[in-house]
């Protein structure tokens, strides 16, 4: 069974999100999504300063298999894109919710976001999707 | 005899098996307004007698005529063992096969093209070619696009010395996505390119830059000059060149005064060993920096072990093509040219850089010798000064299609009218010679072009 740590928010496309400190976010894929894509060859991470909306593809994971794009749950403006993956792009199989987080964002405010679950939630969803 | 393996059994039973009561059924989901109802000006079929005794009057008709155009297309000569290799049985397919790492062989020689391909531009990595150089700008344009991450205003200028039916084909292509394709204009004295003429974009965001060279009028542009400037503000240089220039001149990857090269290079593999053929087909190839592999459009062949741990090819960066990415792939438009591909690895091998040195220096010296001979004629003139390679522009004192057609009568193309393409240069012809012309040649064009003017009143 998946990893699904209880202190995150998670979407029903598998990326998980972190409130930092400081407000901003930070944003990856969960467990169950590195390990449905499998051996990851490479991350494109998006650029510092880029405004992304809520749903756009702002990153892109692949494996040897396929090409994925990783949907912004939260409209803002991308504070950094993970700049270790660019070398270590396993980060995201070996520790998704650590040194594998993609971006991190500064959330407009007062913008949409896409409907977050809670771990309890996220749990149910994955379940429900195995049955 | 109809070509197709299934009875009318076979069809019936598939068609049943999805619930559908016709193959024109399958059809319904385009709109009957966007369909072709008949097929006007298409002849109805022709038996293979029949097609076979038209189609070797039309060669007839054809003639073999000396040939002097260039504009994109180069007659070089192409040692026979080219093709008797090329057309063998283990070649003679036009794409990379399925299952394709059952076909070893295929794929190394699509390797070895692309290592021949990386070391003659002078790039990291190729791709396994385009359809041909047109549609290899266009593609290098969304590449660029989506590569270069500091610019979002898809806006790509293309200096009007660039083969113009590349302008149109990249126009046509990937306009309709979004790309805006601007003219940039070139130098009435020299023919190439002013970096002052690109001054009137400094602080815009621009995504890419296009620099052909040669250019289209054979003129050599200041690539250094011209790639610094995009460099030094974050816009991607695409370079468009000729493969057979490359043997002598600087290739992309090292433009740039601090050698950093162009960004994506694309061109026309044509003259590596196809025939001219009437326009086609071609092969268009395209190299970039490992930094940017990710997003080259096609497909790359590469270099592996098996579980042996003995040599071998595989398709490679797959994730991001269309069979896997489907609407998101890298281009849902592009296709290689395996046959042509073939001829041209054979080519180069058979060559060597030597040989394609070689090549490249007499066309140049057949193409000086050329211009020189006729702009002796009395009312011819070089249109721009400066260095070319192996073609230029003429200028006339009266209409050029009516020399023309005078030439084509006896037995000479004498080049490619620009009267449509550039009228603000007046009565412009553009002239080619490679090695496969003789001094002979030449002098024959001289004296019937002697004739012609004399026969087509001046302006």
């Amino acid at each position: 069974m998946s990893n699904v740590p209880p202190e995150l928010q998670y979407t029903k496309t598998h990326e998980w999100v972190r409130t930092l400190a400081d407000g901003t976010v930070e944003i990856g894929i969960t467990d169950h999504a590195q390990q449905a894509l499998g051996d990851l060859v490479f991350v494109e991470v998006p650029e510092g300063g880029r405004t992304v909306a809520v749903g756009e593809p702002s990153a892109v994971v692949e494996s040897v298999k396929a090409a994925s794009d990783v949907y912004s749950p939260i409209a803002g403006e991308v504070t950094l894109g993970n700049p270790a993956l660019a070398a270590e792009p396993e980060a995201v199989n070996n520790d998704p919710y650590g040194k594998g987080w993609l971006m991190r964002l500064r959330p407009t405010k007062g913008a949409a976001t896409a409907e977050l679950m809670s771990a309890a939630d996220y749990l149910k969803l994955l379940q429900t999707e195995a049955a | 005899m109809a070509f197709i393996p299934h009875t009318p059994a076979d069809v019936e039973a598939m068609l049943s098996a999805i619930g559908v009561s016709s193959i024109e059924q399958l059809f319904d989901e385009i709109p009957a307004s966007l369909r072709v109802k008949s097929l006007d000006g298409v002849p109805v079929g022709l038996n293979e007698m029949q097609i076979g005794r038209l189609m070797s009057e039309r060669a007839r008709a054809d003639g073999r005529p000396l040939c002097f155009i260039g504009a994109g297309a180069y007659e070089h000569h192409i040692p026979s063992a080219v093709w008797a290799i090329t057309t063998r049985g283990e070649f003679y397919s036009a794409y990379t096969p399925y299952q394709a790492e059952a076909s070893q062989g295929t794929l190394q020689l699509i390797y070895e093209y692309q290592s021949m391909m990386a070391s003659l531009t002078a790039m990291d990595v190729s791709n396994a070619s385009l359809y041909d150089g047109a549609s290899a700008v266009a593609e290098a344009s969304l590449m660029a696009v989506r590569a270069n991450r500091k610019s979002k205003s898809l806006r790509v200028l293309v200096p009007r010395a660039v083969n113009p039916l590349y302008r149109r084909v990249a126009v046509a292509t990937a306009g309709n996505q979004g790309l805006r394709f601007e003219d940039v204009p070139y130098s009435p004295d020299s023919g190439v390119t002013p970096v002052d003429a690109l001054k009137k974009y400094e602080g815009e965001d621009i995504t890419a830059l296009v620099i052909q060279q040669p250019n289209f009028f054979g003129q050599l542009e200041d690539v250094d000059a011209l790639t610094d400037w995009a460099h030094a503000r974050g816009i991607f240089v695409i370079a468009v060149v000729n493969p057979t220039s490359l043997a002598l001149l600087r290739p992309p990857g090292e433009w740039g005064s601090n050698g950093k090269g162009a960004d994506i290079v694309v061109g026309d593999g044509q003259p590596l060993g196809v025939p001219l053929s009437s326009g086609g087909p071609y092969f268009g190839f395209m190299t970039t920096r490992m930094e940017y592999v990710r997003q080259m459009p096609g497909r790359i062949v590469g270099r592996t072990v098996d579980l042996s741990g003995r040599d071998g090819f595989t398709l490679t960066l797959q994730a991001r093509e269309q069979h896997i990415r489907r609407a998101k792939a890298t281009s849902n438009i592009c296709t290689n040219q395996g046959l042509l591909v073939t001829a041209a690895t054979i080519y180069m091998s058979l060559m060597g850089p030597a040989g394609l040195e070689r090549t490249a220096a007499a066309s140049h010296s057949r193409a000086r010798e050329l211009v020189v001979a006729l702009t002796a004629v009395k009312g011819v003139r070089r249109a721009f000064a400066g260095p070319f390679f192996h073609e230029s522009v003429l200028l006339f004192d009266r209409p050029v299609a009516p020399i023309l057609t005078s030439l084509a009568g006896q037995g000479i193309l004498g080049g490619l009218d620009l009267a449509e393409l550039y009228p603000e240069l007046g009565y412009a012809l553009l002239v080619c010679a490679t090695e496969t012309k003789t001094q002979s040649d030449i002098n024959s064009y001289v004296t019937a072009l002697g004739e012609a003017v004399q026969a087509v009143r001046a302006a």
